[in-house]
């Protein structure tokens, strides 16, 4: 087959396009540490949320000297912690989100940040975030999940050191 | 000069009655585009945000599946019957797969449509995507069924025609059209396996409450499977017009046809195992699947890029063929008034833009900032909304004519239309993109939230909502302008030579090609090779983690009043919360106050 000299250079520089691009993301993955959300979250029965030992009582949990586990349930249309009261980690964390839908598929955002998940029902989500200054941040849900999806937000508060105390964790 | 009309009387007939469906879709999905830009942007709503996502499901449906597949199976009967010049084999068989395409049409847009009317127990607010376990009428599932089995019918058509030719012609090379129609359809026979079982299997029996559940996991990935694919099997009717006439339109021909078939061999390959970067943010699918289904995507800008190459390399020819010379000052040499061109080029030029924000669509680390924000819709816009939508209308100012006998009613009319739809584009893409990197999310009513602002690094939220309801606004005005043009077209008297309808032979020609790339069966069995080998396990994985069956039960999209009360409250007590405490900035309340009485 025939290939022209300047199709040649073309291709050559496509592919070169294209390995770049992998690289790169493999460097974000591997060298800056983004992880993806995968499947070490673990299975629920989305039914039988309230006989789960850490869903049933929704929250933050505390793992490790500024550590901690945040539970949260998505359903139809509010985020438990989150709408009703702000889901609360102190400043200066490293917060592990363990989320799930107790009805159909949502979102997770975070918003202004790249700290966003799908929630399915029956999987649960996995993601580390740090938290470092005291701020609000807000959540939305961004996967359409019935007629008030455009209602469907809360916010996490991310409290100063001094002010943390113990009754803002569920353990 | 006889035109295709004039030689081919029966199968004008076809195409013609596809066109019409595909453009009455047009028509109304438009109208919910129109609607809806205004809703979502707080310009003029008239309807309530409920009713948002009925709409948004028509715009969805109406338009990325029976307006551009009612046009490609148009286009792709022309293409067959005059890429080897002659009939169809059965025009029965092709009226039957066209009779059971539109019957399904029409029965899921029935069921979609019926939730304006609350008195209708039946409904399907499930937008395009319809994620189990939201829960949509049966008779959705069961349209969109016989619609996809009615392309299959349709695939088979062109199957036979191939057939028949080849006994007839055992050493010719597949003709260029007639080879991007069959390869494309081996790519739609291997991604849409995915819908059906997904359909079929699972959601039928399901809304019919033969199954109790679902595993929402596993029909959404089923989905993917075939929601990839499923774009190119848009894109490959633009590529087809691009390769083979835009050159021609241009005062040229084809730079190389051997290139033209590399292209789509590698689409037929590379469409389908890819569809889990969709889900780059879904639990219960491993990293490295994630990785394998990147890499490949990557891989999957190579024959865009070819294209590129090989589309800008033809339109230069033919500039230089009208006297064009110098580095960029052949661009002025271009047919710029005809419409069919100028269409066909500016979405061309729009694709480029729009290939570039998929590409950050695919890096699968930056994917979560924009994942599900109106970058998305910003991005499918400028390809499936400008690139294939824009080249399709284009394209019928140039094809109509051959399928009618009739000139087009306005060449001017055409212009304006075709520009305005560039223009229009412009604004509501690229403010989209904007609002995405703000963390502005995609399918909602009213992004006005109470607990935080978008905030705007340049320009502002409001600015940014203008040009999206300008921009919306004018590609609706575009649409009206072309549906005018096209009836008045069908309106009018025929003439002897209402087109120039010859195809030159491509500078490079077919003779070129090797061998092996006219060989489908090589083609197909590579295709499924590579996609068994990225979905086995994680399929596998999906189906052993929640069962086959999974465990939802299906969820109404149904507002309640008792709702919209506890949330009302709810959000009262957040604020009040957040003031005593002291933790939240009062500047922070209060901007979430005027948000709210915005």
């Amino acid at each position: 087959m025939e290939i022209h000299r300047y199709e040649k250079i073309w291709l050559a520089g496509a592919l070169l396009l294209i390995v770049g691009f992998i690289a790169t993301v493999s460097y974000g993955a591997v060298g800056a540490g983004i992880e993806m959300i995968n499947d070490e979250g673990g299975q629920v029965d989305s039914a039988a949320l309230d006989e789960h030992p850490k869903f049933s009582e929704p929250g933050t949990y505390k793992t490790g000297p500024n550590e901690y586990d945040v539970y949260v349930i998505a359903k139809q249309f509010l985020y438990e912690p989150g709408t009703s009261e702000p889901i609360r980690v102190p400043a200066n964390s490293r917060v592990t989100f363990h989320v799930t839908s107790a009805d159909v598929i949502h979102g997770y955002e975070i918003v202004g940040t790249n700290a966003n998940t799908m929630a399915v029902p029956g999987q649960v989500s996995t993601m580390t975030v740090e938290f470092n200054e005291p701020r609000k941040y807000g959540l939305l849900c961004n996967e359409y999940c019935g007629s008030a999806h455009h209602a469907m937000e809360g916010s996490i508060q991310v409290v100063p050191q001094s002010e943390w105390n113990e009754t803002m964790v569920v353990n | 000069m006889a035109t295709f009309v004039d030689r081919y009387p029966e199968e004008a007939k076809v195409v013609q009655a596809t066109l019409v469906v595909s453009f009455i879709s047009l028509g109304i999905g438009a109208f919910f585009g129109l609607i809806q830009t205004l809703h979502r942007t707080n310009v003029l709503r008239v309807i309530d945000s409920v009713d948002y996502y009925t709409v948004l499901t028509g715009h969805g449906v109406l338009l990325a599946l029976w307006f551009t597949i009612f046009f490609l199976v148009g286009l792709f009967t022309w293409a067959i019957v005059k890429g080897f010049d002659r009939p169809v084999p059965d025009i029965r068989l092709t009226w039957a797969w066209v009779g059971l395409m539109t019957t399904g049409a029409v029965l899921a847009t029935i069921a979609i449509l019926s939730g304006f009317v609350p008195e209708i127990p039946m409904s399907a607010d499930v937008l395009y995507t319809f994620y189990a376990p939201l829960q949509a009428h049966p008779v959705f599932y069961i349209g969109t069924a016989m619609f996809i089995v009615g392309t299959w019918i349709a695939g088979a058509d062109w199957f036979l025609a191939y057939r028949g030719w080849r006994q007839e012609n055992p050493d010719e090379r597949i003709p260029l059209q007639a080879f991007m129609v069959l390869t494309t359809m081996i790519m739609w026979f291997v991604s849409t396996l995915g819908v059906a079982v997904s359909v079929v299997v699972f959601l039928i029996p399901w809304s019919l409450g033969i199954i109790d559940t679902v595993n929402p996991l596993l029909t959404r990935t089923l989905f993917w499977y075939f929601g990839h694919p499923v774009v190119y099997f848009w894109l490959m009717p633009a590529y087809l017009l691009w390769y083979t006439v835009l050159p021609k339109l241009a005062g040229g021909r084809l730079f190389s046809d051997p290139l033209a078939r590399v292209v789509f061999v590698l689409f037929v390959l590379l469409s389908t195992p890819v569809g889990i970067h969709h889900q780059y943010l879904d639990p219960g699918i491993a990293e490295g699947f994630k990785f394998i289904a990147m890499t490949n995507t990557m891989f999957l800008l190579l024959p865009s890029l070819l294209t590129a190459f090989t589309v800008v390399a033809s339109v230069e020819h033919g500039a230089r063929q009208r006297g064009g010379e110098g580095y960029l000052r052949w661009l002025g040499a271009l047919p710029w008034r005809d419409p069919a061109f100028a269409g066909m080029a500016l979405a061309g030029l729009m694709f480029a833009a729009g290939g570039f924000s998929g590409m950050i669509n695919a890096g699968m680390n930056i994917n979560y900032l924009v994942h599900n924000t109106l970058w998305v819709p910003g991005h499918f816009h400028m390809t499936v909304g400008t690139a294939v939508a824009l080249t399709m209308m284009a394209g019928t100012y140039w094809l109509l004519p051959q399928l009618t006998g009739k000139p087009v009613y306005s060449r001017p009319i055409g212009l304006l239309q075709v520009i305005t739809w560039f223009v229009g584009m412009v604004f509501m893409s690229n403010a989209m993109h904007r609002g995405g990197l703000l963390g502005i999310p995609r399918r909602t009513a009213e992004p006005q939230y109470q607990n935080f602002d978008f905030v705007a690094a340049v320009g502002s939220i409001s600015e940014i909502r203008m040009q999206i309801a300008l921009g919306g606004v004018l590609l609706f005005v575009s649409v009206v302008i072309f549906l005018f043009n096209v009836a008045a077209t069908w309106a009018d008297d025929r003439v002897d030579t209402p087109v120039d309808d010859t195809i030159p032979e491509p500078l490079s020609s077919s003779s070129g090609a090797p061998l092996v790339l006219d060989n489908l069966a090589l083609w197909t069995g590579i295709a499924v090779v590579l996609v068994i080998l990225a979905y086995t396990l994680p399929l596998a994985g999906i189906i052993s983690d929640a069962g086959l069956f999974g465990g939802s039960r299906g969820f109404s999209v149904a507002f309640s009043l008792e709702w919209l009360v506890d949330a009302t409250v709810a959000a009262v007590t957040n604020v009040s919360l957040d003031s005593l405490a002291g933790v939240a900035p009062v500047d922070a309340v209060v901007d979430s106050l005027q948000e709210v009485s915005r």
